[in-house]
Order: structure tokens, then sequence, then C-alpha cells
């Protein structure tokens, strides 16, 4: 799949670089061999006042691959994903993201003022084009719910709608910020699913942002685990789809991300 | 002790057994509350009639207070005589003709005052150049009681229905300025991210972001600048009025006919009344988006 790396965002800024110090192990390539990469980042660094948030971080993302990005609140996972985005330029070094990209944050953030259908298809060249609308929600499960406003949708048809809107405008790189994070466990395990099969039928790169180590396994290619502002780990998962939770093997990748994350598991012996 | 001697979960052949005291029913020991569902309370009266219910009142004990004297006509006339009045008014056509000019000035006012305070709010609050050069000079303007400028506007308009109008667009301008450029500022800045992330170009984030975010704030604007165009226009009729509810008023004034003044308020509470609702029905149909607040 040939993507179109249209962008190169390269700050005017330029930034004392002396203050990398000890940018740590860096991992640069993707667990896909030699194909054209949907997001290539070097030497990228953001720092808010005087705290780093991020320092000297190298990504690369394949065209088409699944990648989640790990690590506790605050080390800069969702200031990478605003870069990527292009909500964020205040920062130094090298970005290159595809033309076509969407975001789909935690919270749905859908107009409120404009139908879920109108919602869908704002922004897109050609104008509200209701029937391609209709066949986005229809593909997300929530197709009756077109015409309603969106303040009566519930957390998760929100959300759904909010995938829709991303969607529809046939990304090669798909942002998700925390996307489950305010669903309930059983409408999360449906919106996981979900977003497992859009993600496979449209083949564009994904980047999920995530807290949830299991969420991280369950769906990427490959896990990313952000420390102190760079990629501290990564962890390539070949586990075949429709992957189960109770599976040893996933337990054991499970454990050894938790173990990244600083989060002892299995304090009762197996360390 | 084991657990079947707990009282209530042992059973009547244990507690046969071992000499338990009968089980208390539930209902001494526990105070329960009984929850009645809404429909079964009694509604009793219709909502409108119980709301009725406070200015009927208020109405039937003027009344009484004028039939028994302890209220006289010269300080203020009885609801029987008003309304007799206010007949009187109407069929000579007066009153329509008069309520017709308050009306007109009022709108014309606020037209004009509306159309200036919305377009500055609009270049104040998209563009930065506009804030610096509109919003000191508003925020130092608005501070300057509208109706202490009416010496001014009589030197420069006259006394005719200029001066009149010019005061009430003045008056309404700057409700509406506050609130359209407060709604502009605080429009959710995550919405315009999204709107950033979709590709919205300037025009169109202005037109499908920001001014459906800031009309919440507008048509509260509107609100207020309806209320103050109605006490400008009351401040307004006493300039020389030839016409209109103020020159009633005045004329009755000077006559002590206290129940053409009380049917002159009537007729001003009722105007104000009606606008209002206009904007309530504004309200419903360019906010409909929202989740209904009813109140209880």
């Amino acid at each position: 799949m040939a993507t179109s790396v249209q962008r190169n965002l390269t700050d005017s800024r330029p930034q004392a670089s002396s203050a990398m110090l000890k940018p740590g192990p860096q991992i640069v390539p993707s667990a896909v061999a030699e194909t054209a990469n949907a997001v290539r980042v070097r030497g990228l660094s953001r720092r808010f006042g005087s705290r780093d948030v991020l320092q000297n971080l190298n990504v690369d993302i394949a065209a088409g691959e699944f990648v989640a990005l790990l690590g506790a609140s605050g080390c800069g996972k969702s200031t990478l994903l605003r870069i990527l985005a292009d909500l964020d330029r205040e920062f130094s070094g090298d970005v290159e993201v595809p033309h076509r990209r969407a975001v789909a944050f935690q919270a749905p953030r859908l107009l409120p003022w404009k139908t879920v259908w109108r919602n869908v298809v704002l922004g897109l060249p050609g104008g509200a084009d209701r029937k391609r609308a209709l066949e986005a929600l229809e593909e997300v499960g929530i197709g009756h719910r077109a015409d309603q406003w969106p303040k009566v949708l519930s957390g998760g048809e929100a959300q759904r709608a909010s995938l829709a809107r991303a969607l529809v405008r046939e990304p090669d790189l798909l942002l998700l910020d925390e996307p489950f994070a305010a669903l309930d466990a059983l409408t999360r395990i449906k919106a996981q699913e979900l977003v497992g099969e859009l993600w496979q039928r449209h083949g564009c790169a994904v980047l999920l942002v995530t807290h949830d180590v299991e969420e991280a396994v369950l769906l990427s290619d490959r896990v990313l685990v952000m420390k102190d502002g760079i990629i501290a780990h990564q962890e390539v998962i070949d586990l075949p789809r429709q992957r189960d939770v109770a599976d040893p093997v996933f337990a054991k990748i499970r454990g050894n991300l938790l173990d990244c994350l600083g989060v002892r598991h299995g304090t009762h012996g197996n360390s | 002790m084991t657990i079947a001697e707990i009282g209530p979960v042992a059973t009547d052949r244990e507690r046969g057994r071992k000499r338990l005291p009968p089980e208390r029913p539930r209902a001494d020991g526990l105070h329960l509350q009984r929850i009645d569902p809404v429909s079964a309370k009694g509604q009793g009266l219709p909502r409108w009639l119980r709301r009725a219910s406070g200015p009927v009142a208020l109405v039937l004990l003027w009344h009484v207070l004028s039939v028994t004297g302890a209220l006289p006509g010269e300080v203020l006339a009885g609801p029987s005589t008003v309304l007799s009045s206010a007949a009187a008014l109407i069929e000579t056509g007066e009153l329509q003709e008069a309520m017709w000019v308050s009306l007109s000035r009022a709108l014309t006012g606020l037209a004009i005052g509306g159309t200036i305070g919305v377009t500055l709010a609009v270049i104040s609050g998209l563009f930065r150049l506009g804030e610096d050069m509109v919003d000191a000079i508003m925020q130092m303007m608005r501070t300057v009681p509208n109706v202490a400028l009416i010496p001014l506007l009589i030197i420069w308009f006259g006394i005719g229905e200029a001066p009149k109008i010019a005061l009430i667009a003045l008056a309404t301008a700057f409700p509406l300025y506050l609130n359209v450029y407060a709604g502009i500022r605080n429009v959710d800045q995550s919405l315009i991210e999204v709107g950033r992330t979709l590709g919205l170009s300037r025009l169109a984030m202005i037109v499908n972001v920001v001014l459906p975010g800031a009309l919440p704030s507008a048509l509260v604007g509107l609100r207020y600048s309806l209320g103050i165009a109605w006490l400008a226009l009351v401040f307004g009729e006493q300039i020389n009025a030839t016409a209109g509810i103020g020159y009633l008023m005045a004329n009755a004034r000077e006559f002590f006919q206290t129940d053409v003044i009380v049917v002159c308020l009537v007729v001003y509470a009722l105007l104000g009344l009606a606008v209002d609702f206009t904007v309530r029905t504004l309200e419903k149909v360019f906010l409909s988006w929202r989740p209904a607040f009813n109140g209880t």
C-alpha cells in the first residue's frame, strides 16, 4: 500500500539539543520489514517550560501497521499523538505523517449542534453527503442514529460516531487517543472488537495511545512503551488474530509489559 | 456462636429446638418509608392553574382595597376602572396606535444597536487586531450610563424620533456585544481542535464551529438587550413625545388619570412579555440540539 507522505513538519524554532544527554535505548525500525512507512519520526523533542516531555524520540510506523503506545500518565504519549495529528507544532525534530490522517479522541468531541450524520461528513470535500455518512455509520453499527443530536447518544454510540467520522476520511493513518478509556467495561470490549475489525477492513496504519496493557496486546502488531520522553521498550506481538486473553503467551507478554511499566505483576511468588 | 443462632437466618426447626424467640415482623424493627410513584401522588391542580393563582389573588386584593375605599382612586385606580378605561382607549384606537409607535421604536433601535453590537463582537472575537481596536473602546464606553447621554443626544439629533431610537440603539448594542464576544471567545477549544483535525478551512471553522458555539451566549445577550430596549424606550419617550405609550402616560399624568397610567404600565409589561416569548421561541428553534432542561 503506497502511502503518500506529503508533509514534513519541521519546527522553525531550533532548540538547544545539548539538553539531550542520555537519550537511552531507541527503537527505530518497524516490525514490518521494508515497507513504506506511514510515520517517520526522527529526533523529536518537545518541552513544556523547563520540562522535557519528549527527548530525541524516534518512531516508525509501517503502512497498515497497528501500533499501540503504552505509558503511565504524563509520559508524553498524548503529546506525541498531538504532534502527529498536527495539533502542536512547538517541537523540534523531523516528523513525517501521511497527508490523509484522522483522529479519534478520548471524548467523542462531536459538534453538539450538528446531527450525527452531519458530524460524520463535516469537512469532507464535496459537501454534506448523507449517503456516505450513512454508510460510515452503518459500518460502526449506528446507522439508525444518523438523524439524532449527539447529546442524546450513549457514550459508546458517540464514540462509534467519532470512529465513523475518522474512517469516512479513508485515512492512511488513524490516531486513537485513549478512545475506550471513558467507556464502561462491556461497551469497551465491543468497541475494541469493532476497532480491530475496522482496521482489518480499512488497512490503515493505526497508532493507539492507551494505558490498558491488555487492550494494547489484544489489538496491535507492536506495542511501544514510553517512559521519560523516549520509547523505552517495544514488544512485537505475533500472536494470531482473535487473540485470547487466557492464552499463556498472551499472559506472558502482558506480564512483560506490566514489568516494563513498573507495575509489579504477580507479587505472590512468580515474580 | 454459630450462624444459625443469629435471628432471622435461623430456620423454624432450629428455632423450635433452641427455643429462640419467635421472629419479629420486620417492619417493627426497621423504619420503612413508602416511596410513591409520581403518577400516584395527587397532582391536584394543573400547573398553569397553580401558577396563575398568585397573580389572581393579587388582583383580587387590589380590587377589594379599591372597592372598600382603602385605596383611593387618585393614588391608584381599581382594576375595574383600569379595565373600563382600557376598553375606552381601545375603542378610540388610541392605545393600538400608541403601542404600534412604541413597539416600532423599540424594534428599530434594537435592530440598529444589535447590528452594531454583533458586528463589532464578531470583529473583535475573531481577529486579534479587531480585539485590540474595538474591545478597549467598547469596554470603556459600556461604563457610561446610557441615560446620561440623553442631553447630548437631544443636542445632536433634536427632539424628534432620532434621539429616542439612538438611545435605544446605544443601550442595546452593549449587552449583545459583550455576550457575543464572550461566546466566541469561550467556544470549546476541544471542538476547535476537532475542526483542525478534520481539515476545516478558516471560514468553515467559523461557520461550523465558532458561530454555532457562540449562539447560546448570543441569545442570552439578545434577551438582555430586549430588557434594556424597553427601559431605554421608557426614558426615550420622556423626550417630548407626541405619540406612543410614553405620550399617553405623560398626558395622563397631567390630568391625574391613574387608570390610564396603569393601562400604559400593563401595556409595557405585555409588550415585554411578548418579546420575551419571541426570544424563547428563537432559543427553542436554534438551540434544539441542547438537552432540554425544563426544571421540576
